[in-house]
């Protein structure tokens, strides 16, 4: 079998390299064209009519109007009359039209009759779910009842962190074209390869007769992995508009309410610890909910494994819209619940919360790694300059703290197929159904590729996101990089291989003498007896080589695996006067094994703590227990942190030979953990009292400094 | 320390505490509208317009109630600029006119008629990046890119009126653009690379 590890460290010349982003140009003078940006004269413009209650069955249902109009190419009933609707904006009826505006009116035209039902919106007041609520069981680990007996110190408290949405800036939706047997969709997605497989099903066509395209997706976050049913009836719409093709998205309200939430969780957690703060038990009752299938079940205690442990979990079904995967599903909510009781505990203890997490290292399964992580992280915010014990910040009305949580993840390379082809005139083309969601994919397979065989990076032309090239897996939980990088290491050695059989002979010395560097083919040793790489393709005579190489999740070869850990840290102000907080200082220390483009892995890093900013200050989806409905699905309410709110964000890669020998490990999900958990644990810090919910409006900081004043 | 109740019956914190969403709002409700009013009533029904776009006259016919956005991207293939809240709050669907920054959403494109219509696709011709552009790239100020092209053409708008910009007039100046996937450390460095790259009016 050919070598395909990869290259040592100090002799690679492409990988690891910082290099910028390869369609960055693309994107900052605005000619990357997105699924949404998808513009012909037959195109139609389709809307989608919502159902504006929470819990309601569909009675009558009047389009007459609608398909009268001037315009309409296509009407369809997605929700007949009988239909129980679960969630408000569910989708009712689609219309697509010429244009947009047609579209609009003819929407307004259709009389929909409900007949309403009682809803549950909130989840956060458990008394209040009745029988939505449903318990899992009890899970006992050890001997809690004896542990909690016999500590030194014991803590209790209650923590919330609330529904999210994803806000992808460009919303869910798709271009697509259903003619005769054969569909072409132009989707937003994460999954460009199994969108055939997807809509198939739905469709009842064969999968070989559709074909899914895309080049830029808009954001994603885990909230873009299916066809999902704008896709179906737009496919329908497509169908009933004599095979034009229309264009569905979602407007904005519409995707905040359906298009994807990261479930809640709320918890009374109790945890002691012996005097010396040896952690000892754990007791938590917790709730979630992310939709009416009820919500995920965060994995507690968090990445400490407590000898003794009593919990409770219940799922409460709410009339909202449903869950999706949120970059790094239950580890957010999971951190929260565990880090900032923990961090509760150490005040109590009055013990420093890096010597704290420290100490009881031991109850993770990489003490090591978070040891080392713990104290790079404190070196780099200043830590023992600036740390105090909680709520001794001195006078005057702003209140500076520090905080810290710490997270994993797996991040092992997904299934992927890629091909190259060299032909004979040099040209190389690299070839993978994956997608660049913006982490920077299509130049790392980029840099991999001209790493193997030798080139600049512009000597390779890259082909993804088309159904017509060899199947890459869909690009959530950190599983991109590892597979495509090794995919195509394995399918460039492969090609090289073949490239070096043929130049062999005429070089007059065995196949494994040579080696391919610098644009060129030689011998190991002695770079004067060489070709170029243009005149060693030419031996390839009028046969391309075509070449596959394969990742398979469940045996990478050494190229990519999985498990990190990562410690964060914050530093935050906080007025009490105001309630409002700000952000001084984020530091996060990243374990990331071979890192292939720091600087895009730096990029990575920035943007998961901004998101974690957002979700500790800012994001919450509001339900109206009233109407049912959601209060804040436009933008200038459901608020994200802008430029001049985040702060100066350190990122620490652990680039060492010693890390960098575990191979490529994904890297979207871990940084986006355990900030808004740090920065919960700093506000504490700094205002000497725990604000129980995120996020942490001046409203809640303000509440919680009341409370303590009463 | 608990705070002294002022005599009205409502704190500082209390205040400030109630009104955090309402306060955003008014901003919006106080963005001036770009045309004055000419007394002359158009449409309902589509009217035939004029846009100068990036120096270019383009003919259109297009309902009143069409934004300048949608017209950019629906009818004139103009897609740079997008559309992600549709009611000027992220910024994405930025352009410049008459020198000065707006959001197409916010504008109808029968406003727009007369107006010096500057929009991403001017910025950049042929091959090379305009300094904005370019240090967006250098930077790596994106990643999806779907937020990029509105905040290029605020930092654009912001370096034409502040060429000697200080780091907090960075933050400052691009604070009406949104990105979601975290993209402002890059942003700030690009901007201000940009700012040194463009001195003396080169490329502006």
């Amino acid at each position: 079998m050919p070598d395909y590890s990869w290259p040592p460290m100090d002799t690679r010349k492409t990988i690891g390299k910082p290099i910028s982003r390869l369609d960055g140009g693309m994107k900052s003078s605005g000619r990357a064209k997105y699924a949404s940006d998808f513009n012909r004269n037959d195109l139609q413009h389709a809307v989608i009519v919502t159902c504006p209650h929470a819990h309601a069955k569909v009675v009558k249902i009047d389009t007459s109007a609608a398909e009268k109009m001037p315009g309409v190419s296509a009407v369809k009933i997605i929700s007949p009359p009988g239909t129980e609707i679960q969630w408000a904006y569910t989708e009712v009826v689609g219309i697509a039209a010429s244009t947009e505006q047609i579209a609009r009116d003819a929407a307004r035209k259709v009389k929909i009759d409900y007949e309403v039902i009682p809803h549950l919106v909130r989840e956060a007041d458990l008394a209040k779910a009745g029988n939505r609520a449903k318990a899992a069981g009890e899970q006992i680990k050890g001997d809690p009842d004896k542990a909690f007996q016999e500590a030194d110190v014991t803590v209790e408290g209650q923590y919330g962190i609330p529904v999210i949405n994803h806000t992808c800036l460009e919303p869910h939706g798709q271009v697509v074209e259903w003619k005769g047997e054969q569909v072409n969709v132009w989707p937003s997605t994460q999954n460009v390869s199994g969108i055939p497989g997807d809509l198939a099903q739905a469709l009842k066509i064969p999968a070989s007769n559709i074909r899914s395209q895309m080049q830029f997706i808009g954001g994603g976050f885990g909230s873009k992995f299916a066809a999902d049913r704008w896709g179906v009836e737009g496919s329908h719409l497509s169908k009933l508009s004599g095979g034009k093709p229309v264009k569905l998205f979602l407007d904005r309200a519409q995707d905040q309410a359906i298009a994807g939430n990261r479930p809640s969780a709320y918890g009374k957690i109790k945890i002691a610890a012996k005097k010396d703060g040896t952690i000892t038990a754990w007791q938590s009752e917790s709730w979630a909910s992310g939709g009416i299938g009820g919500g995920g079940a965060p994995p507690i205690p968090y990445v400490y494994e407590i000898p003794n442990q009593r919990k409770n979990h219940i799922a409460v079904a709410t009339n909202t819209g449903p869950l999706r995967a949120w970059r790094a599903p239950n580890h957010q909510q999971a951190c929260y619940l565990t880090c900032t009781a923990m961090e509760d505990l150490a005040a109590k203890l009055k013990m420093d919360p890096v010597e704290f997490f420290s100490k009881n290292a031991d109850l993770t399964t990489r003490p090591e790694v978070y040891r080392a992580q713990l104290k790079k992280g404190a070196e780099l915010i200043e830590w023992s300059k600036r740390w105090h014990p909680r709520g001794e910040s001195g006078n005057g009305p702003v209140k500076r703290g520090l905080g810290l949580a710490l997270h994993t993840w797996g991040g092992g390379g997904h299934n992927s197929q890629c091909r190259t082809n060299i032909h004979p005139d040099g040209t190389v083309e690299v070839e993978l159904c994956s997608q660049d969601l913006g982490t920077g994919t299509r130049t790392i397979i980029t840099q991999v590729a001209a790493e193997t065989l030798g080139l600049p990076m512009g000597a390779i032309t890259l082909h993804i996101g088309d159904t017509q090239l060899p199947p890459s897996g869909p690009s959530g939980g950190s599983t991109t990089v590892g597979g495509v990088s090794s995919s195509t290491r394995k399918s460039t050695v492969n090609a090289l291989a073949k490239l070096l059989d043929a130049v062999a002979p005429s070089m007059g010395v065995p196949v494994e003498q040579l080696q391919a560097v610098d644009g060129r083919i030689q011998v190991k040793g002695n770079s004067s007896k060489s070709l170029t790489w243009k005149a060693a393709c030419q031996k390839l005579g009028v046969s391309k080589i075509s070449e596959m190489g394969e990742n398979n999740q469940r045996n990478p070869g050494g190229l990519n695996s999985s498990g990190v850990g990562g410690v964060q840290m914050a530093d935050v102000s906080v007025d009490i006067e105001t309630g409002i907080v700000k952000m001084n200082r984020v530091v996060a220390v990243q374990d990331i094994g071979l890192v292939i483009n720091p600087k895009l892995a730096e990029s990575q890093i920035h943007g998961a703590c901004i998101m974690g900013i957002c979700a500790a200050l800012m994001e919450e989806r509001i339900m109206d227990e009233q109407t049912g409905t959601v209060l804040n699905p436009e933008m200038e309410f459901y608020k994200l942190a802008g430029i001049g709110d985040i702060g100066e964000i350190i990122a620490h890669l652990d680039i060492t030979p010693e890390h960098d020998k575990r191979g490529v490990i994904g890297l979207g999900e871990p940084p986006a953990i355990s900030l808004i958990t740090a920065i919960a644990n700093a506000v504490a810090n700094a205002i000497g009292v725990r604000v129980p919910d995120v996020p942490l409006t001046p409203n809640r900081v303000l509440a919680a400094l009341e409370r303590r004043n009463a | 320390m608990s705070p002294k109740k002022p005599k009205n019956g409502v704190s500082r914190r209390g205040f400030i505490g109630g009104v955090g969403i309402g306060a955003i709002g008014t901003g919006i409700l106080e963005t001036p509208a770009l045309a004055a009013d000419s007394g002359k009533s158009l449409g309902p029904g589509a009217v035939p317009i004029t846009l100068r776009i990036n120096g270019k006259p383009y003919s259109l016919t297009i309902e009143p109630r069409v934004t300048l956005l949608d017209a950019l991207r629906n009818h004139l293939e103009h897609t740079g600029a997008k559309r992600v809240c549709d009611r000027g709050t992220c910024g994405a669907c930025t352009v410049i006119v008459n020198s000065k920054v707006v959001y197409s959403c916010t504008v109808l494109a029968i406003d727009a008629q007369d107006k010096d219509i500057q929009t991403i696709e001017g910025l950049t011709s042929g091959s090379q990046l305009h300094p904005v552009s370019a240090a967006f790239v250098n930077n790596d100020g994106q990643q999806c890119g779907y937020c990029t092209p509105g905040f290029v053409m605020a930092a654009k708008g912001f370096l034409d009126k502040h060429p000697n910009p200080s780091y907090e007039d960075v933050e400052k100046g691009l604070g009406g653009n949104l990105c979601r996937c975290g993209t402002y450390v890059g942003v700030r460095k690009a901007v201000l690379e940009a700012a040194k790259e463009m001195k003396g009016g080169r490329n502006a």
